[in-house]
């Protein structure tokens, strides 16, 4: 396994706020990492900053040793808890549009055998996913589960070195949640892939991940609480299949 | 049972709606009737059957003077200016809305202005499209967009910069540059709300119209209506006001229905 993505000594400051203090991580190809944490540890701002919405005030970050593009690139796929699908196009338009892009710069529209081509890749996309029957349904026409599934289809036919999911199951059902749970180990092993997984379950990220990370500020000024940044206070790694019992920070 | 908690089924909800048009329409034939017997000079409240004849007369009889059939050239007149005005408004509407719903740069450096054109009333400009443009069609077609733009480009600059960011960042995960992105995910998403605002928009098109006619014109369905005021002829302004609500009612329903029909998912009907 290979370093795909490095940061060094980054920290993230609005204004006087220190937000991230000193993240120092590396994380590997391959790995499935879950980052948990309280809320306002900045778990948020770690997602944003790789995924390039958002540029570290200081330090650096590495994706396959070049410092990463501060700005959203296909490189870095993203589902988030919500409005992740665009409500306008159907399951299959959805999974095409990435493809789309990439091959028709001037209208962002694929005609004839291009665009046969692109709907046969994302029919496969949305197999995998087991969302075939729903190839013509609009996403207000689907359940919380199945936009999920949409969007992760979406996000996988650009083949991204890191997926990254916020709180992808936040919104819900248990049972629905642990079907996307198999889902996603299944996306995971088939496809290699490397997922950042930011989530509020900490059952959830243990029982997902390979390791986890928790967020969480080390010192509180009690004075100045906003003078001291979150950063990587716990890195487990897990190994996957036995649920070791979670530590007694949550 | 409580009063709140009443409903009316659809048909009885059909029936309850009417009731009170017809007792309008009802009462008003009495009156005018009453009113007819008492003098038969009577021209405020006119009777349905002189209503009836003025509209037929308009509809049918050609006016020596201009060679053209009355209401015909009226209605043709005044639907060209709102058709011109209306479609120049929500073409610049599309045009400068989505670029400042998009682009940050964009809202910085014209939001203001923007803003600030929003806040004059329109009539109070009227002189000044006179003056520039003259009295002819071009300054009529100009009130109706600069009246009616500023709303609907606000109105569609907002939307659209409230489109959730997640589709914004998750598109652009997908490989789109700004020009997909507003072409692919914000242009679709403009249409249904532009087409809404406009539907907002036709009652003051039509007011700003009317007022135009009204001041300098010497054809149109708001001509015609100022022009016959002069001689009290309620049986011509009545039939033309009911005739510019069946335009308006017409128009709304048309608007709704393209939209129904090309953007089905905005309408949570699917397809």
């Amino acid at each position: 396994m290979s370093a795909l993505l490095t940061f060094k000594d980054v920290w993230v400051e609005y204004g006087d706020k220190v937000v991230l203090e000193r993240v120092n991580l590396t994380i590997e190809e391959g790995s499935f990492v879950s980052v948990i944490g309280p809320s306002g540890a900045g778990k948020s701002t770690f997602l944003r900053l790789v995924l390039g919405q958002e540029a570290p005030t200081r330090g650096q970050i590495l994706l396959d040793d070049r410092p990463l593009t501060p700005e959203c690139h296909p490189d870095r796929g993203v589902v988030f808890q919500r409005y992740s699908v665009f409500p306008h196009l159907t399951a299959l338009q959805n999974v095409a549009f990435g493809l789309e892009c990439e091959k028709s710069p001037l209208l962002g529209k694929l005609f004839g055998k291009a665009r046969r081509d692109a709907n046969a890749l994302a029919r496969e996309m949305l197999a995998a996913v087991g969302l075939e029957h729903n190839l013509d349904v609009y996403p207000a026409q689907m359940s919380g589960g199945m936009q999920q599934r949409l969007a992760i289809a979406q996000a996988l036919i650009k083949h991204p070195r890191v997926l990254l999911l916020d709180e992808p199951f936040g919104a819900l059902d248990p049972g629905i949640r642990l079907d996307m749970h198999g889902l996603v180990t299944g996306l995971w092993r088939e496809h290699g892939l490397t997922i950042v997984m930011v989530t509020h379950d900490i059952k959830e990220a243990f029982k997902l991940g390979t390791r986890v990370l928790a967020f969480d500020k080390r010192r509180i000024d009690p004075q100045a609480p906003h003078r001291y940044g979150a950063t990587a206070v716990y890195d487990m790694p897990v190994k996957r299949g036995e649920t070791p019992a979670p530590p007694a920070f949550a | 049972m409580r009063l709140v908690n009443i409903k009316p089924r659809r048909g009885a909800g059909i029936l309850i709606g009417a009731i009170p048009i017809i007792a309008l329409l009802i009462a008003y034939a009495l009156i005018s009737v009453a009113r007819a017997d008492a003098n038969p000079n009577e021209k405020v409240l006119p009777t349905f059957v002189a209503m009836a004849q003025a509209a037929v007369q308009l509809t049918t009889e050609v006016d020596p003077r201009t060679g053209n059939i009355t209401a015909w050239s009226d209605t043709i007149a005044s639907l060209w200016r709102l058709g011109i005005g209306v479609a120049i408004a929500t073409l610049s509407t599309l045009l400068i809305g989505l670029a400042l719903g998009v682009v940050p740069l964009v809202r910085a450096a014209l939001g203001p202005i923007v803003a600030v054109i929003a806040v004059i009333p329109p009539i109070a400009v009227l002189p000044i499209l006179f003056i520039a443009l003259g009295l002819g069609e071009a300054s009529k077609i100009a009130l109706i967009a600069v009246g009616i733009a500023p709303y609907m480009v606000r109105d569609l600059a907002g939307h659209v910069a409230s489109l959730p960011v997640e589709q914004m960042v998750k598109a652009q995960t997908l490989g789109a540059n700004s020009w997909q992105l507003t072409l692919r995910v914000a242009l679709p998403q403009a249409l249904p709300r532009l087409i809404e605002s406009l539907r907002l928009s036709m009652g003051p098109a039509w007011v700003f119209l009317i007022s135009a006619e009204a001041i300098a014109s010497d054809v149109g369905l708001g001509y015609r209506i100022f022009l016959v005021r002069r001689y009290l002829a309620m049986d011509i302004i009545l039939p033309y006001v009911a005739w510019i609500s069946v335009l308006a009612i017409a128009t709304d329903a048309i608007l709704l229905l393209i939209s129904r029909k090309a953007f089905p998912w905005a309408h949570g009907d699917g397809h």
